[in-house]
């Protein structure tokens, strides 16, 4: 086969795929104390579609950033190979390590990393000024300005860029990453030095450049409300592994194992033993409360301990019976305690030995130690294999 | 999980693009700019470290060279200077004298260095500005100066006391341990004030004022807190202060020897003077001092390795703030001022004095009558004194750019890379520490007598002792700060499309240039004032001023010395005053700085 014919080949099958960025098998380990190697990302593989945000989302010492710097070309891997746009960055086995100043990936750091020496102007202008098809003068300029002007940064264009504010900074860290129009942006925890409202605001507007400009994205973040809301697609990551891949809702909705049941948002669990298995995803399952109808990914088997996962947000609370559907599970508690958070009210309500957290709407006035009936639909019941943190 | 079924595709996507992949990435150690850099620093730092030291080795087993006797093969010098109980007493002395001077330096620098960076004191820049006044001082200067001012017979202190108390007392006797450790400590204080500066610099004052929120007092924070931070830079100022106590050479040649109070420097200059002069004993004695410096070295790479996680400039600036002390600044203030005191006023005005008699005599209102600046004229009649200026400034200023941007380089792949043995490249920059001085000078004489490039005899010679002398000291201010710079602004500036050339260039050597500025001027001066090496090395037509001084204080012509002195100082100060000038004006607006 000629080349031409080769290259042809690449473009039909990514085209098919829609798929942007390859990361296949990653290990990358770092040198222990004392000659050992600790593995910080273990046979890590994930795919990217074109123009879409992709989070690795984890606690901290998961090996999300490892993973980042492995795919920027900061870390060399072990093994595994990184692909982009159809071209080998990163192989192994083909011994292929392009350095990371070739790679024109754009990187926003954690620390920001914005040089003090330079003004603002000149640290957006730094990627332009030695790239090695050096723009001139006047084009430098004008792509400056418009990156500047994009992220809002335009009238401080000539001010000592240690006199930004935290936001100022982020701002910039990210301007200078979109100036050289990277073909993949690189995200590590670019809000977590921010204050609250400023993240909220930054977050919105990290996701409207992102979605404007299409640009393939990963991103990196302990925060489980940030990657709920920007991602296209997360990954949860866990001891250098990926516990499970899926879109937000997905991850929220359906996730795989306890770990992440827990670590995105906040669950209930109430230890089970499923009673009958039954096709499609379901089953029965019973727990200190009663028969519950649940979910479950995988099949499992009659008399298998299992753990049960209910948000507290589908906990539903009634001062008058509800009416259930014949699989939803009713039954009554009583009010242990309550706090009012505003825009939801928190209940603790315990049901026999079981204290179960829901959330309400506001108008809910029951008091404590009153009387109160809890239905659970089914499809918000997941039955998780008991002991599975590690298990994939 | 989700993705296994498109594994497949993946793998022929990744096989495919492995193909159209140019072939230029397929090696992953493609030549580059730095390699090449990094080659030739790793090279240059091997050639100037190991060869005099494998000269002072092969010295060390020959016997003394003379017309009738051509050198043989012998250990005899090895008995004679570890095998004796002299032996023993000089190893003590020298260890005694290093440790005392090193903490006498080490605490008065510590000391003002936290007054002044993190105390509301007054004056602070004044102060600032000054306490480098006396980096411009040569030892052999200072100390003359303190003969002068606290020797038994003819020291104005013991003067004044005995005419004021009409006594015979000797209230100060200079030629003891203590006078050396005193002079020699007080000498080295400003270094290790600089030293600790640095290090207070680079640390990032929230974490002083989260301590002062928890309600720690500002003693308990500078004692928990401060100090733990900066112990690593503190070890190795510690160091640097420990070893160039160990080897220096005019403070113990000037007090010690003619009391018999011998260091390893005095003996090893002692074995050079004697006739035939024994090369072979100096070498050996030298070799003492590599092994006890060789085990300072190993308990600071200890250190080293546990120094990433006090890696204090982050790319987000911070404003250093100070502490307020209340009324205890003026005393603070005042305890400063009575240090420079004692430290450039005393000393300067002695040689003043001095060097506007006819001959020394204590200052009186007889002798205030028979001023006279003969002695400045004998000066600029002396006929090598224009050729001695120029020679001067030329290695200096050569000497101090070629360590910093070298040193540079090395600490980079020092503190940054993995590459194996990099452990290896610090310890062989760092070697040269290890020479007192007149040795290296006897080895690279030696050495350049057998490796014919021309350059003995000339000013290049000299130029390779400085650079190999100096490159410890550029080592050292650079790891101090290379280690205070957050990795990610590197990072930042490869994932921008810089090579590692310009990402050098045009990131962090302006990041560090407030470090490398300062481990410049320090260069620039210690090799204004360098003696020891070059005493073995200079030749007519290659003389500097140090040496000009040292045969004046040979022949006896104090008054002269004081005048050349006084002259020499001054024009020192005026070239801190250029650099700092410069420096500000040209300077980069750091916060740090």
């Amino acid at each position: 086969m000629t080349g031409e014919a080769w290259i042809d080949l690449i473009a039909s099958i990514r085209e098919a795929f829609e798929v942007v960025l390859i990361v296949k098998s990653l290990c990358t380990e770092y040198p222990g104390d004392r000659g050992t190697a600790i593995q910080a990302a273990h046979d890590v593989s994930f795919t990217v579609p074109d123009g879409k945000l992709f989070t690795l989302l984890g606690p901290s010492g998961c090996g999300k950033t490892t993973t980042l710097r492995s795919i920027a070309g900061l870390e060399t891997p072990t093994s595994g190979e990184v692909c982009l746009h159809g071209k080998v960055v990163f192989s192994s086995a083909a011994g292929v390590s392009i350095p990371p100043s070739r790679r024109n990936f754009g990187m926003v750091f954690q620390s920001y990393a914005i040089w003090p020496h330079m003004s603002v102007f000149q640290n957006a202008a730094f990627p332009l000024e030695v790239s090695r098809r050096k723009p001139g003068r006047k084009e430098i300029a004008d792509r400056v300005m418009r990156v500047l002007r994009a992220v809002a940064l335009n009238d401080l264009a000539d001010r000592a860029a240690t006199k930004l504010s935290g936001g100022q900074q982020q701002r910039l860290a990210l301007a200078r990453a979109l100036v050289m129009e990277p073909e993949l942006l690189l995200l590590d925890e670019p809000l977590s030095n921010l204050d609250a409202k400023l993240r909220e605001r930054m977050r919105f507007e990290l996701k409207r450049t992102q979605r404007e400009l299409a640009l393939t994205t990963v991103y990196v973040t302990h925060d489980q409300s940030e990657a709920l809301a920007l991602s296209h697609e997360i990954a949860v990551m866990n001891e250098g592994r990926i516990v499970q891949i899926g879109s937000p809702r997905q991850i929220y909705e359906r996730p795989c194992n306890q770990f992440v049941a827990d670590f995105i948002g906040t669950t209930n669990f109430i230890d089970a033993q499923v009673i009958e298995e039954t096709v499609d995803g379901r089953c029965r399952v019973g727990t200190p409360v009663g028969a519950l109808n649940a979910q479950c990914l995988d099949r499992l088997p009659r008399n298998e301990a299992v753990t049960v996962s209910v948000r507290p947000e589908d906990v539903e609370l009634s001062e008058q019976p509800p009416e259930g559907g014949d699989r939803d599970t009713v039954c009554v508690g009583v009010v242990d305690a309550k706090a009012f958070l505003g825009e939801h009210l928190d209940f603790h309500v315990r049901i026999g030995d079981l204290v179960l957290l829901a959330r309400a709407h506001p108008s809910l006035r029951t008091l404590v130690g009153e009387r109160i009936f809890v239905r659970m639909r089914a499809d918000k019941c997941i039955a998780l294999p008991a002991t599975s943190a590690a298990k994939a | 999980m989700l993705r296994a079924a498109n594994d497949r595709e993946n793998n022929d996507v990744i096989r495919m693009a492995w193909a159209a992949t140019p072939s230029t990435y397929r090696m992953r150690l493609a030549p580059d700019a730095k390699w090449f850099v990094v080659g030739a620093a790793v090279g240059l730092a091997a050639w100037l470290a190991l060869v005099p030291l494998g000269f002072l080795l092969w010295q060390s087993f020959l016997t003394p060279e003379t017309a009738e006797h051509p050198a043989q093969l012998t250990f005899d010098n090895y008995r004679t200077a570890y095998w004796s109980v002299e032996t023993l007493r000089v190893f003590g002395n020298s260890v005694e004298f290093a440790i005392g001077s090193a903490s006498l330096a080490f605490f008065i620098g510590t000391v003002f260095a936290w007054i002044n960076e993190r105390t509301d004191t007054p004056f602070k820049s004044t102060f600032f500005a000054l306490s480098l006044v006396p980096l411009v001082i040569p030892a052999i200067l200072f100390t003359v100066s303190w003969i002068l001012l606290a020797s038994p017979k003819i020291g104005i202190i013991n003067i004044a006391v005995q005419n004021l108390f009409a006594t015979e007392l000797v209230v100060t006797n200079i030629y003891s341990m203590g006078g050396m450790i005193f002079v020699d400590g007080l000498h080295q204080s400003p270094l290790a004030y600089l030293l600790m500066t640095a290090a207070f610099r680079s640390m990032d004052p929230s974490l002083e004022e989260s301590a002062l929120m928890c309600g720690a007092t500002v003693l308990q924070i500078a004692r928990r807190l401060t100090l733990k931070l900066v112990w690593p830079a503190a070890v190795a100022g510690f160091l640097i202060l420990f070893l160039r106590a160990i080897e220096s050479f005019e403070v113990p040649a000037l007090l010690g020897l003619p009391v018999g109070i011998e260091v390893y420097t005095s003996s090893i200059y002692q074995a050079v003077q004697s006739y035939p002069s024994d090369i072979g004993l100096a070498s050996s004695y030298g070799m003492a001092l590599i092994v006890i410096a060789s085990v300072c070295f190993y308990a600071q790479s200890r250190m080293a390795a546990a120094v990433e996680k006090f890696s204090t400039v982050t790319g987000k600036g911070f404003r250093p703030r100070v502490m307020r002390i209340g009324r205890w600044r003026y005393l603070a203030a005042a305890t400063f001022a009575t240090y420079l005191a004692i430290i450039v006023v005393l000393p300067f005005l002695v040689l003043v004095w001095c060097s506007l008699q006819k001959f020394y005599v204590a200052p009186s209102m007889a002798a205030l009558r028979n001023v006279t600046l003969d002695a400045y004229r004998a000066v600029f009649d002396y006929p090598a004194f224009a050729n001695a200026v120029w020679n001067s400034l030329v290695l200096s200023v050569a000497s101090a750019t070629v360590v910093t941007l070298t040193t540079a380089v090395l600490c980079w792949i020092v503190t940054r890379t993995k590459l194996p043995g990099r452990w290896l490249l610090d310890n062989l920059a760092s070697l040269p520490l290890m020479f007192p001085g007149l040795v290296l000078g006897l080895a690279i004489m030696v050495c350049y007598l057998h490796v014919g490039i021309g350059v003995y005899g000339t000013l290049w010679i000299m130029l390779i002792a400085y650079v190999t002398r100096f490159m410890p000291y550029g080592m050292r201010y650079n790891a101090a700060s290379m280690l205070a710079l957050h990795k990610e602004l590197e990072e930042s500036a490869m994932m921008s499309g810089a090579s590692w050339g310009v990402t050098f260039w045009r990131v962090v050597l302006p990041l560090l240039k407030p470090g490398l500025t300062a481990g410049w001027i320090y260069v620039v001066i210690v090799s204004v004032r360098e003696l020891s090496s070059s005493i073995l090395l200079y030749s007519p037509g290659s003389e500097v001023l140090s040496i000009m001084i040292w045969e004046y204080w040979q022949n006896g012509q104090s008054v002269e010395l004081s005048a050349l002195g006084v002259m020499l100082i001054a024009s020192l100060l005026c070239l801190v005053l250029l650099e700092r000038f410069a420096s500000r004006r040209f300077g980069i607006a750091d916060p740090a700085v």
